[in-house]
């Protein structure tokens, strides 16, 4: 039997955010259950019509089966029921599990949920165990390493091989600013400048605090059903036309490459699925935990040469308006960073641009975009390509 | 004698008990291959690069370079804190594996990438030392 390609055979027909940024009324299970209503009340649906629920755990309030006690709490029964451990690249990964559940008639109509609570609801010690449980708990942790200093040695190993400055990084995270100040619910808004970015804390060089990513609460969720039944939904149906995976290691110390990532293999089979290539993409949502990440994403994912990313940054490209506009919602370095669902908000960005509903950050006439995750340290990845038209 | 208590242990396993029974002794053990010569670290019961289970101690020569290295200026946890600011570095092994540690015993504005090192040991506890590296010799 010929292998089956996922292209153009399921679509996006809902995606809704809850409030971010501090939410202290909510936890992360109700924000889960909020953003889980929000989205049903977008895709004009009732819950009854839900026959899939994939989650994320939350590290606020995990849960032993996550997605089993969402489903209990709002009273729902799917046939297929998912809860994933951890974000970054996990959280689009779902998308081709979700797909692949609907083409095979394991369900219907699969509702993705997540939220976690990372700025109300941790206690210190929590916060304490997530940061000392990235690393190798024998090889790494022992040396005092923080997650910032992870991606400290990728960003100064692309600096020492291709010449990259701080200067160039800070300009991701001015871009990402300036486009969160047209966003109603961004948590930061207040411009910042390169000098800004230079002037704040050194936290681990060469990273300031404005390369780092908030921490935040919030939730997403979007919905998924075949294209075939897309159309019956109010909203204009976003396809999945290109979705691929690349993983290269969990620790840094094993990566096999500091300064190129898994991006590579997932952005060539995103591609390949889609027919399509990077010149094609109105817009791209990058991971952006912290500023090199985008960086590093923007060669391997093909938008410009390996080592001249630098560059391509510090020209502006990326702002809204020029060549390849990204992070339209202001990513996690200024938009929201709740941890496990952080990337879910660039889909949803994703979902309302593609929609025309991104009202004063609108990219014009946008058809087609890129969406990428990545978890761990740079270890693995996730790309999904999403546009208007299904053929 | 600096207290290093509160900080993160490591908590050897019966695969890496040799490993840090030898830091102990000082010594720096890797992994080498019986079938195909690899040498690899963090200690596995198989080799990466041909699958044989014939996987062999081997004392490392200890001399290595820096990979890529961060100053960090907030530490993970008050157990750092007195040796904040401390370096976090990837070394290159000259037998080829990478390693995570610390560089010390030098000025840190001093370290580079490509920085030959070598190993030196840091004993925490009557159990545990702990190999870190300083500039070569
Ligand atoms: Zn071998």
């Amino acid at each position: 039997m010929a292998k089956q390609s996922l292209r153009g055979k399921v679509a996006i027909v809902g995606a809704a955010d809850t409030e971010v940024g501090v939410v202290s009324d909510l936890g992360a299970t109700q924000l889960c259950v909020d953003a889980a209503r929000r989205v049903l009340d977008d895709a004009g649906i009732k819950k009854e019509q839900i026959d899939g629920l994939i989650t994320c755990n939350s590290m606020a309030e995990p849960y032993m089966y996550h997605a089993e006690t969402i489903a209990e709490y709002m009273q729902i029964f799917p046939q297929y029921c998912m809860a994933i451990g951890a974000g970054g690249s996990s959280t689009f990964s779902v998308m081709h599990h979700a797909a692949s559940a609907i083409l095979t008639g394991v369900c219907d109509t699969v509702l993705i949920s997540m939220a976690d609570s990372l700025r109300s609801g941790l206690s210190r010690e929590q916060a304490m165990l997530v940061q000392a449980s990235t690393g190798h708990a024998q090889f790494e942790s022992p040396y005092g390493p923080t997650v910032p200093a992870y991606y400290a040695l990728i960003a100064q190993a692309h600096m020492h091989k291709y010449g990259t400055t701080a200067e160039q990084y800070a300009a991701i995270a001015v871009a990402c600013r300036k486009h969160a100040a047209l966003h109603p619910a961004a948590q930061k808004k207040d411009p910042i400048t390169v000098e800004d970015v230079l002037e704040s804390r050194m936290i681990a060089d060469p990273l300031h605090l404005l390369d780092c990513s908030l921490v935040s609460d919030g939730g997403s969720a979007i919905i998924m059903t075949s294209a075939e039944r897309a159309a019956d939904f109010p909203h204009q149906p976003l396809y999945l036309l290109g979705v691929g995976e690349g993983h290269s290691h969990e620790y840094v110390s094993q990566a096999r490459n500091l300064t190129t990532s898994a991006a590579l293999e997932s952005g060539k089979r995103a591609y390949t699925m889609a027919g399509l290539g990077p010149a094609d993409m109105d817009f791209a949502q990058l991971y952006d935990c912290f500023t090199p990440t985008v960086l590093i994403e923007l060669e391997d994912l093909g938008f410009c040469e390996k080592g001249e990313a630098g560059a391509f940054v510090e020209s502006g490209a990326i702002e809204l308006g020029n060549s390849l506009p990204v992070n339209t919602h202001g990513g996690l370095l200024s938009h929201c960073h709740p941890g496990n669902p952080g990337s879910m908000y660039h889909l949803t960005e994703a979902v309302f641009q593609l929609r025309h509903q991104a009202g004063e950050r609108q990219v014009k006439d946008a058809e087609v975009a890129l969406v990428h995750g990545q978890g761990g340290i740079m270890s693995s990845h996730t790309t999904l390509i999403i546009g208007r038209e299904r053929d | 004698m600096t207290d290093h208590s509160g900080k993160i242990f490591p908590r050897p396993s019966p695969e890496t008990a040799v490993y840090w029974d030898a830091c102990r002794e000082h010594k720096l053990m890797i992994q080498q291959c019986h079938s195909c010569n690899h040498f690899q670290f963090y200690p596995r019961i198989m080799c990466t690069q041909c699958m044989s289970s014939e996987v062999n101690w081997v004392q490392a020569s200890g001399k290595a370079e820096v990979l890529s290295f961060t100053i960090v200026r907030h530490p993970v946890s008050k157990a750092y804190a007195e040796e904040t600011p401390y370096v976090v570095a990837l070394i290159q092994l000259s037998e080829g594996p990478t390693l995570m540690s610390n560089v010390i015993e030098c000025d840190l504005e001093t370290v580079a990438i490509g920085m030959p090192v070598e190993v030196v040991f840091e004993n925490w506890s009557e159990e545990i030392s702990i190999p870190k590296f300083k500039p070569a010799e």
